[in-house]
């Protein structure tokens, strides 16, 4: 048993509390010391090209993609159930075309997570950062 | 040597040398997890620590503890047996409880951390109106972790009792007390910080286990995958079919459409599954909350990939009556697998079944402690403090009510659970899911997605998912009808299905959008403004 060996950090980290006395009613919490943009501003941004840009950058990968990886699912589970003839097709050696295709379920839900990860990180993540930055910052 | 039929797992439990091992291994789990447990406790100073860990985790901490979260017993004991004893359609099984990551991690993980505070209510209390919201959100989290909890309460009873060879009432209900006991105080001392630090610990020895009994299996087939698929198709009595679809849920239409609804329910429940959803708020950014889910991702799938190894290991080496003997279900097959692969009758066959079994303690602990977490917050932070106290409670007085509730919670689960000790309530984790695809799901992707989303829309997908998923399982076979069913003696059922997503799933969406459509209400359009942009950018969070 290692359990004994993982341990929460000892100190805990020197954070700046600036919770209100009363608890938490929406909206949910802005960073301490910097107060939310106002109605106004969001609605612009929400209106700028730069924001629909991201707005598009985002939905038209992930959108379809769940689509997608659902069919996909769906197509699998589909011709468990009524393709059984085709699914017991022996490949190599004992392995027969359903498992191989249950191990591709895996093998695509790994390579999905890998892609949108880049994608964000490359498409995403940049110009959230740039919108959030200039919205908390500018005030 | 050639175990007897009735050398059972129940047997080896008798035997006091393996009950002694097994008590001092679940001894040391308690012990370590309750010296974290209190340490956390001491840095547990507001509400962003009781609910969300203080925020401070990191993505791969946090994708640890996402893992310890998700993989219950159910998945560790209950798929490995499910492919002992029906082979492929076990693995099946899998699939979609792995698939379904995507759904959180392309749509749900990002938006919810950034415009949401402790609980899955936030999100949708931003554009809506917030009490009947809040209520509407409360119910549908209690009622799935609630469920999700009975199971695992009900399930350790049954397993712990099994392992130590305790057969009497009294004894049972006893282990689902000290079970209720031990995450009462997890959750209550702990909060999110010590619930988390369970988690990982948990995590860490399931996947250390895992692979412990993966590579015994593989060496004893030279690694030869082929050949442990065709010894286990051979041992099982059932020939090639073992390998093939159908087995489980193939024997008629009736029971392949209700894999059809199981699977719907699978891939689009993980992500309405409020235990889950609280954790992406346990790590500062939302590109923590984006990488936790994939340190999740790789670590559940790894560990499904080794179940695979489990099942068809232990149905290669050990004869399937002595499975079903042991538990009908097949949920010893793990523990049974770890003993004869140390050998039946030595020492290291004590150990393997000792620290297999210590594993599965650990398992169902830490799940029902998220759990419990998970209902409380809910009820302290969506109804206490914004329903009934209207937003004017203290911070410490929500603070309480949190610790209140997870006694009340507790307390209710341990009676329930020991009330539905003999009854078969495997069903409700799959109702779990089922709720949390019809009711959740919808909910959270109109509110973060369609413009014109509304209250009525909200309340009507809520409820109207909850209700339909929750009625028709109380009039399915799961509840009444049949032998397997929970009350085996009544029979009042007429919805043939056991899994009720197929129908409640279209139904949760399709309310959400007709009741938005059918209000005259005015959507908010400035705060939808707000959501959009603070879901995508991460403006203002932190």
């Amino acid at each position: 048993m290692s359990a004994s060996t993982i341990e929460p950090p000892a100190a805990p980290p020197d954070r700046t509390r600036e919770e209100k006395p009363v608890a938490t009613e929406t909206p949910p919490p802005a960073a301490p010391g910097t107060p939310l943009p106002t109605a106004e501003e969001f609605t612009e941004v929400r209106q700028s090209a730069e924001f629909a840009e991201l707005r598009r950058a985002h939905r038209s990968f992930a959108f379809p993609l769940t689509a997608a990886f659902i069919a996909w699912y769906l197509l699998y589970v589909l011709l468990s159930n009524y393709a059984g003839g085709f699914m017991g097709t022996e490949v190599v050696g004992n392995l027969d075309v359903a498992l191989l295709l249950g191990l591709a379920q895996f093998l695509t839900t790994f390579l999905i997570a890998w892609w949108y990860a880049r994608h964000a990180a490359a498409r995403l993540d940049p110009k959230a950062q740039a919108i959030k930055s200039r919205m908390e910052g500018t005030r | 040597m050639i175990p007897s039929t009735h050398r059972t797992l129940l047997a080896a439990g008798e035997a006091s040398e393996h009950r002694t091992l097994i008590v001092t291994l679940f001894a040391v789990f308690v012990a370590a997890t309750l010296v974290i447990t209190v340490r956390a406790g001491r840095q547990t100073k507001d509400a962003a620590d009781f609910y969300a860990g203080g925020r401070q985790f990191t993505a791969f901490q946090n994708g640890l503890a996402v893992s310890g979260d998700y993989m219950s017993a159910a998945s560790f004991l209950g798929i490995a047996g499910a492919i002992a004893l029906f082979g492929y359609d076990g693995f099946l099984y899998s699939i979609g409880f792995l698939v379904a990551w995507l759904v959180a991690l392309l749509l749900v993980a990002e938006p919810l951390r950034n415009a949401g505070r402790y609980t899955m209510g936030d999100v949708l209390a931003y554009r809506l109106r917030r009490r009947p919201v809040r209520t509407a959100a409360g119910a549908s989290t209690i009622v799935v972790s609630v469920f999700y909890l009975l199971a695992q309460m009900a399930g350790a009873g049954v397993l712990v009792s099994l392992l130590l060879g305790i057969t009497s009432d009294l004894g049972k209900i006893g282990i689902v007390a000290l079970v209720g006991v031990l995450m009462i105080v997890y959750v209550t001392v702990g909060g999110m910080k010590g619930t988390t630090w369970v988690q990982m610990v948990k995590a860490v020895l399931l996947m250390a286990g895992a692979v412990m009994l993966t590579l015994l299996v593989l060496m004893r087939f030279h690694f030869d995958l082929s050949d442990l698929l065709g010894r286990a198709a051979e041992n099982s009595g059932k020939g090639a079919s073992f390998l093939r679809p159908g087995l489980k849920y193939g024997a008629t239409g009736t029971t392949k459409l209700d894999f059809l609804s199981l699977g719907l329910a699978l891939v689009l429940g993980t992500a309405g599954l409020p235990h889950i959803l609280i954790r992406f708020y346990t790590v500062p950014t939302a590109k923590a909350a984006r990488q936790s889910v994939i340190w999740a991702i790789g670590l559940i799938g790894v560990f499904y990939l080794m179940t695979l190894a489990l099942g068809f290991g232990a149905a290669a080496l050990i004869r399937p009556d002595e499975i079903t003997s042991s538990n009908k279900a097949g949920n010893t097959a793990a523990p049974l697998l770890a003993l004869h692969l140390g050998g039946t009758d030595s020492t290291w066959g004590a150990v393997l079944l000792a620290t297999t079994s210590a594993v599965a303690f650990a398992t169902i602990l830490a799940v029902v402690a998220g759990l419990t977490l998970a209902s409380s917050s809910s009820f302290a932070h969506d109804i206490y403090a914004n329903v009934i106290k209207k937003g004017r409670a203290t911070e410490k007085e929500e603070l309480g009510a949190a610790r209140r509730a997870t006694v009340g919670i507790g307390a209710v689960s341990v009676v329930l659970g020991a009330l539905a000790r003999d009854l078969n309530v495997a069903g409700l984790v799959a109702l779990a899911f089922a709720v949390a695809a019809s009711a959740n799901l919808p909910t959270i992707l109109y509110s973060l997605f369609w413009r014109r989303f509304t209250t009525a829309g909200a309340l009507w997908s809520i409820y109207g998912g909850l209700v339909t998923a929750v009625g028709l399982v109380l009039f399915s076979p799961v509840v009444s009808g049949t032998p397997a069913s929970m009350f085996p003696g009544a029979d009042f059922h007429w919805f043939p299905l056991e899994n009720p997503g197929i129908v409640s799933i279209p139904v949760g969406f399709l309310l959400g959008a007709l009741g938005t459509l059918l209000s005259k209400e005015a959507p908010d359009t400035a705060k939808y403004a707000e959501l959009e942009v603070r879901s995508l950018t991460g403006t203002g969070a932190h």
